[in-house]
């Protein structure tokens, strides 16, 4: 089946006008790109709302728009526990607690606090394993944009280029890379951190007419609602079980994410969500780029904000595309994938169906702009990570600053070809990507118990760190080989160790005690080890590191109502009340 | 960083919203263009985008900049 839009010139304009500003914004920082730390600290320099919409934008990518649309289609209202419940408290968490050690203890990255805090192999564990994983990341965004445009843009054609022949994929990888290399080349951190400042406002602008005029032509909010009943007892739930977020929660088999309210909270509510959003340099890059301390403890939750309303604009897509679904007097069908729905066209399909030509350039425009932000995020964390924990750190420590400004503007060279290098991996051997996003996972699983011991207990020891961290992946590894999802029909989904002690109502349940497992033992495993060993830092080399150890912030100096502590409290009261609303 | 970001977004706001309104205004009789409900979808997004874009403009305070340059 045909699904390319049919585009007029404006849309073509639109698209080339956009992209045009983002190459620009790159030159114009061009000027400003003079020292290494300009390039890969955006110069810590920069306004908390900037800081703030970037650190929700670079996680805006296409994981968050097609991903998040898709599980609104597939489990309904219950997808908001990704936001309200996996990362607003997190995220109030890091400003409040864990900022002021990132940004005061003047680590350049999240691996270099591991390094100040622990030893040299908690450092070198974290950003290897963390290099990876953004190339990683980087690739799958690159492959799914190219996928994309190849599915939406009406051109079908075979460029041949030095005795390659390119398809419409290969010209559209290329391009969407080339862009991201250019501005991020040209302007380093701050210009990725700027357009996705931009992203942000055309993604919300793009695909706000979207959900206004779906939702009115579902009969608004008691339409959907009414609508979504059908689809719930079609699937076997009660109505409601797609409108509610908690009242299904309390059992695995009542809802249709198919895990239980003590799995929910534990693994993705704190495990997860703290491992995440306190951990991922990625996102806390964003912070440390702010220019003071109060400016790195506001991006957070000054990202809160807007973090708390994208639901409306990336789940209840996917709801309203579901209800008309199962409709039949209404013309509008998603496509199928084998014996389901592909979910993952929610999105696109909605665009086909509600925008003409004019709009529609602002929605697709939109749509690659949330794939970009997450290329661009991945390679600019990928070259500081590159450039200062191992570049500096393993291979040559004595160069000047300018040697390292160098470093940095080829590493993001590097970058973006290992990401092409990925994509076309991705394209090729789809079950390596699934192997190795397992890995990430293993990994990522027990992290934040090894931060929450290092900021919190002065006497936690770098050996201890180190082998809580190992020990930690290896639970989650074997936790994974020895448990399975109902219905799983591959090794990737677990089992793998030949014997399967427990079955998991959903492969979602499985992913969160996966979670909770690794951090739980990797905790006790941490402090066990911290108490055989002996403390190598003293007090006076942990200032500014632990909790315990370092001066509080009063910010008596400023009024109440711009503190971070006071906008903390609005972002967690907004929060419950959409939380109540929505119950 | 020397560059204030609202200036880039004020003005990429203003320029797409005034094509857009300009094309839902050329367009709006059109029904080819008003699949969406018989909304002149548009002309309210090219509206909206361009008071998006000026009031960016004016937030950033260009014209006082400039001067202060001069």
């Amino acid at each position: 089946m045909d699904y390319s839009f049919s585009l007029g010139w404006i849309d073509y304009t639109i698209i080339i006008v956009y992209f045009a500003f983002v190459l620009g914004i790159g030159w114009a920082l061009k000027k400003f790109m003079k020292s290494s730390k300009a390039f890969l600290e955006a110069g810590r320099s920069l306004p908390a709302w900037v800081t703030g919409l970037a650190f929700i934008s670079a996680n805006l990518g296409a994981l968050e728009v097609i991903g998040m649309a898709a599980s609104g289609a597939k489990y309904g209202a219950t997808t908001v526990h990704f936001y309200w419940l996996g990362a607003i408290p997190a995220m109030i968490f890091l400003a409040i607690f864990m900022m002021p050690f990132y940004y005061g203890s003047k680590a350049r990255s999240v691996p270099e606090y591991l390094k100040l805090r622990f030893d040299e192999k908690t450092r070198g564990f974290n950003a290897f394993s963390f290099a990876l994983m953004t190339i990683f990341s980087s690739g799958i965004s690159m492959y799914a944009l190219a996928l994309l445009a190849q599915t939406i843009l009406p051109f079908n054609f075979t460029l041949n280029m030095l005795g390659w022949h390119m398809t419409p994929f290969d010209v559209y990888l290329i391009i969407s890379a080339l862009i991201v290399l250019l501005y991020t080349y040209l302007g380093g951190l701050s210009s990725a951190i700027y357009n996705e400042v931009l992203q942000f406002f055309l993604i919300v602008i793009g695909f706000t007419p979207l959900v206004i005029l779906a939702l009115i032509h579902i009969g608004g909010w008691e339409g959907l609602k009414s609508h979504l009943d059908v689809v719930a007892t079609a699937n076997g739930f009660q109505p409601g079980a797609w409108t509610h977020t908690w009242k299904f929660m309390g059992h695995a088999s009542t809802n249709p994410m198919g895990v239980e309210w003590f799995g929910l909270i534990m693994g993705l509510g704190f495990v997860l969500s703290f491992g995440y959003w306190g951990t991922n340099f990625l996102v806390v890059q964003r912070a440390m780029a702010a220019g003071d301390m109060t400016a790195a403890r506001k991006t957070p939750l000054i990202g809160a904000i807007p973090k708390m309303f994208i639901p409306f604009l990336v789940i209840l897509p996917g709801m309203i595309a579901i209800a008309m679904t199962m409709d039949p007097n209404i013309a509008f069908s998603l496509p199928m994938k084998g014996n389901s729905y592909n979910y993952d066209t929610v999105i696109p399909m909605l665009l086909r169906t509600y925008y003409p030509v004019g709009v529609l350039g602002l929605g697709i425009t939109a749509l690659f702009a949330s794939f970009m932000s997450g290329m661009a995020g991945n390679v600019t964390a990928f070259n500081t990570v590159w450039t200062y924990d191992i570049y500096q750190s393993y291979i040559y420590s004595k160069g000047s600053d300018e040697h390292y400004l160098k470093v940095g503007q080829w590493t993001t060279v590097v970058g973006v070809l290992l990401s092409i290098l990925t994509a076309y991996v991705a394209r090729v051997f789809n079950n390596v990507m699934d192997f190795l996003q397992l890995i990430f996972a293993f990994i990522n699983a027990p992290l934040f118990a090894t931060f929450l011991l290092g900021m919190f207990w002065k006497r936690t020891t770098g050996h201890a760190a180190f082998f809580g961290l190992l020990s930690g992946t290896l639970i989650a590894a074997i936790h994974h080989g020895l448990t399975q999802p109902a219905g799983a029909t591959s090794l990737v989904k677990g089992g793998w160790l030949g014997t399967v002690v427990h079955t998991y109502p959903s492969q979602m349940a499985q992913n969160f005690w996966t979670a909770i497992f690794a951090f739980s033992l990797a905790l006790i495993l941490t402090v066990i080890i911290a108490l055989l060993t002996k403390r190598k830092k003293t007090d006076e080399e942990l200032k500014g590191l632990v909790y315990s150890l370092t001066p509080k912030i009063t910010n008596k100096d400023i009024p109440w109502i711009k503190r971070p502590d006071f906008l903390a409290i609005v972002v967690g009261a907004v929060a419950i009340i959409l939380t109540i609303i929505f119950w | 960083m020397g560059l204030d970001i609202k200036i880039p977004i004020g003005l990429i706001f203003s320029i797409l919203g005034l094509l857009l309104l300009i094309f839902g205004l050329a367009t709006g009789s059109d029904p080819m263009y008003q699949k969406s409900l018989g909304f002149n979808v548009n002309l309210w997004t090219g509206a909206f985008m361009v008071a998006f874009g000026a009031f960016m403009l004016l937030l950033s305070g260009f014209w006082k900049k400039k001067a202060e340059k001069q």
